[in-house]
């Protein structure tokens, strides 16, 4: 029971921080169709800028600052770069963000170095706020809880309640529409992906001292996020928070069940031995292949229902 | 004489590549550089790799981001057959042991394919990244076939040669890359004139109207794909010969990146392209590595510069050409090119200027790298070399805008007088 519910609580922090990255990119690509490679990097710049603006003038200013300058980062992105290359088709795009990835990732470890930095969890933040069963649960994730679900809040209330909000809904499924109608839709684009961008970064202002803050994050990150965006389905926020939930469950809970099929099948007085066939696949722990679950369920729902989850329409 | 006049190009390539590892010949010591023909030989095995991944991106329109497993999967099968060779199990030419990774392939072609092909455009590509990840994390788990971290070895003098040869040096295993290429190549480009490739153009076209003329274009991207799997499984065979180890970051998504990478700096429109592409990633992959720390932002910058300047790849900047080319006026081209090279020079070298200094300064220096150029220490905090490196960059990049603008009018004067006397643009 104790293990359930820590796992529990770890898991939807890291749903959470996941659905922080998700949620721009389910944006981007349903408005835009930009599969944009370069939007885990987002999530690095924003570890890094918060780890070198907080050993200046601390962490609080770093929240609002960090993912501010990430914005900007993509709104010059989408400016200057995308949309130039918007022309050449989707492909092209792709590739543009994927070498943009590439370039960020040598960028921070030619800023940087190779190796982490120390970026820490605020001392205020940093002490247990509770423990369930002798198990402390930290402040920071309480904290982190906090931020990606009023982030939820915000966004949800930007779109459903606000006039811009609207136009940009409507900007997801009838681009030329909105533009006939007198909507500057290019600026709207540039809007998205520099709210996404920044969403990204604020989720490493606040996931880079709960992981780990070095080079290769964006690389780990970026393929979970691309499975959440696409299990949710294009254009729904709902179906996003729901994978983006579920994936964080199902990544935490894995590590801590230490079973495999074979025990499984131990239950039903089937032993497997080195003799039996499959013996490998069956003896493999669940721990072992937790980190492979998602992509599983990714390419499952893609050849069963390429709509994901909660999708408007195919991916 | 017709075969020569009708395939001069592919005889003329095939007498280069057997010429140049003599450039690199030592004859004091009457030796082949080991290093020189490796790199061929690599090249060799990517660009059948690459067209293979051509075969779907160029033909079918099909985004692949586990290209990698099949050419792995296909290294792996090679690699389990050479050692069931050794070990006597079956006999078999040495000649022909590609074909098992080829076979490999397209097995795996047809099995992984059927699940990817359910699909089509962003689907496709979301499920074949889905299957790379999952194919690559497979293999550090199941020892018996993926051999875990440590790979699978092998010795590929088998003695069991058609024409008696032992295959141990890199030159004899150099030509064999190099008839393998010639051969999937030409089955490769004979594939994109038969009704499949055909009717492969036309789903990537307009999959709709192909399914209204009475095609099944889920049947024809299973088709592909499968194909596709053979020739990538045939390159992976070749890769066990020249390394004679395979390990798992053979199904990897790095590997998967560099056929896109190539395919698409070269150019997907053109069969040549991807071969073309493949020379410049693998020589910036093993020749610029060893030089600087930096090469994978080199490649980076290369890549954006190519979707944003030049979405058609090499190739189709070389196609651009013709139309100037066939009213016989190419030799005005010549002087605008070398007025705008010293400027592309100047920015380039005040780029990688700036990047060694930086990349030195924070990577280097904590590996204790000292900076030098051509033997002299160069201090890299100095203002002096920085400026030389930033005027370099944006004097460079100033001097590029006005030949450009002056090469474009060039340019433009000359597709006038082309359209003018009937040249199809």
């Amino acid at each position: 029971m104790e293990v359930f519910i820590v796992s529990l609580l770890n898991g939807l922090v890291y749903g959470m921080l996941l659905f922080m990255l998700a949620s721009g990119l389910t944006l981007i690509l349903s408005m835009m169709g930009v599969l944009n490679f370069a939007h885990a990097s987002a999530y690095m710049l924003g570890a890094y800028f918060a780890y070198t603006i907080s050993l200046y003038v601390g962490f609080w200013p770093a929240l609002i600052i960090a993912p501010i300058l990430c914005g900007l980062v993509g709104a010059a992105i989408e400016m200057w770069g995308l949309r130039r290359v918007h022309r050449n088709g989707h492909i092209a795009e792709l590739l543009f963000t994927f070498g943009l990835a590439l370039i960020i990732e040598k960028g921070v470890q030619m800023g940087w170095g190779l190796l982490p930095v120390p970026y820490r969890v605020p001392a205020l933040l940093d002490f247990p706020l509770f423990s369930i069963y002798g198990t402390n649960f930290p402040a920071y994730r309480a904290f982190m809880l906090l931020i990606s679900g009023m982030m939820f809040g915000s966004i949800w209330l930007g779109l459903t309640r606000t006039r811009i909000g609207l136009v940009i809904q409507a900007a997801l499924t009838h681009p030329e529409m909105v533009g006939a109608l007198g909507h500057n839709v290019p600026r709207i684009f540039t809007l998205v992906f520099a709210a996404g961008t920044a969403l990204a970064g604020l989720a490493g202002v606040i996931g880079g001292n709960y992981q780990v803050t070095e080079p290769a994050m964006a690389f780990t990150m970026g393929p979970i996020v691309f499975v959440v965006v696409v299990f949710g389905g294009l254009g729904s926020l709902t179906g996003c928070f729901i994978a983006s939930i579920l994936m964080g469950l199902i990544q935490t809970f894995a590590v801590v069940f230490d079973v495999s099929l074979a025990d499984l099948l131990a239950k039903f007085g089937f032993i497997v031995t080195s003799q039996t066939p499959l013996a490998e696949v069956l003896t493999v722990t669940l721990p072992r292949i937790g980190a492979l679950l998602p992509f599983l369920m990714m390419v499952l729902i893609l050849v069963f229902r390429p709509r994901g989850l909660m999708g408007t329409r195919d991916t | 004489m017709s075969f020569v006049r009708r395939n001069w190009l592919w005889l003329l390539a095939a007498i280069i590549l057997l010429a140049v590892p003599f450039l690199f010949y030592d004859w004091t010591k009457g030796r082949h550089s080991g290093f020189a023909l490796t790199l061929l030989s690599e090249i060799g095995v990517m660009a059948i790799f690459a067209l293979s991944f051509n075969m779907l991106m160029g033909q079918a329109g099909l985004l692949s981001f586990g290209h990698a497993v099949l050419f792995g999967l296909g290294s792996y099968c090679t690699a389990h057959a050479i050692n069931a060779v050794k070990a006597g199990t079956f006999w078999m030419p040495i000649e022909l042991v590609p074909l098992v990774g080829g076979l490999g392939g397209l097995v795996f072609g047809y099995l992984l394919g059927w699940l990817a092909t359910k699909q089509r455009a962003t689907a496709f590509a979301m499920i074949t990244m889905g299957l790379g990840e999952l194919v690559s994390a497979a293999a550090l788990m199941f020892m018996a076939f993926f051999g875990g971290e440590g790979g699978i070895s092998i010795d590929r003098v088998m003695g069991t040669s058609l024409f008696g040869i032992s295959y141990a040096t890199p030159w004899q295993v150099y030509c064999l890359v190099l008839i393998w290429a010639f051969i999937a190549a030409s089955l490769m480009k004979l594939q994109t004139e038969t009704p499949l490739g055909r009717i492969a153009n036309a789903t990537r076209d307009n999959f709709e109207r192909a399914q209204f003329v009475g095609y099944d274009p889920r049947i024809v991207r299973l088709l592909q794909f499968t194909l596709s799997g053979f020739f990538a499984g045939i390159a992976g065979g070749l890769y066990v010969m020249i390394y004679e180890i395979v390990t798992f970051d053979t199904l990897g998504a790095a590997k998967s990146a560099n056929a896109l990478l190539a395919a698409y700096i070269g150019g997907a429109g053109g069969f040549f392209g991807p071969i073309l592409g493949t020379i410049v990633v693998v020589l910036l992959q093993s020749g610029v590595s060893l030089i600087s720390s930096a090469w994978l932002l080199y490649v980076g910058v290369l890549f954006i510069v190519m979707v944003m300047f030049a979405p058609v790849g090499l190739i189709g900047l070389i196609g651009m050409h013709t139309p100037i080319r066939r009213i016989g006026r190419l030799g005005e081209l010549v002087v605008p090119y070398l007025r705008a090279f010293p400027a592309a020079l100047s920015v380039m070298l005040g780029f990688v200027l700036m990047v060694e200094l930086a990349s030195n300064i924070t990577i280097g220096a904590a590996q204790g790298k000292k900076f030098a150029i051509a033997g002299t220490l160069i201090d890299t905090g100095s203002p002096v070399i920085w400026g030389i490196g930033l005027l370099g960059l944006i004097g460079g990049a100033f001097w590029l805008r006005i030949e450009a603008r002056r090469f474009r009018l060039r340019w433009d004067a000359l597709i006038e007088d082309a359209k003018r006397q009937g040249v199809v643009v």
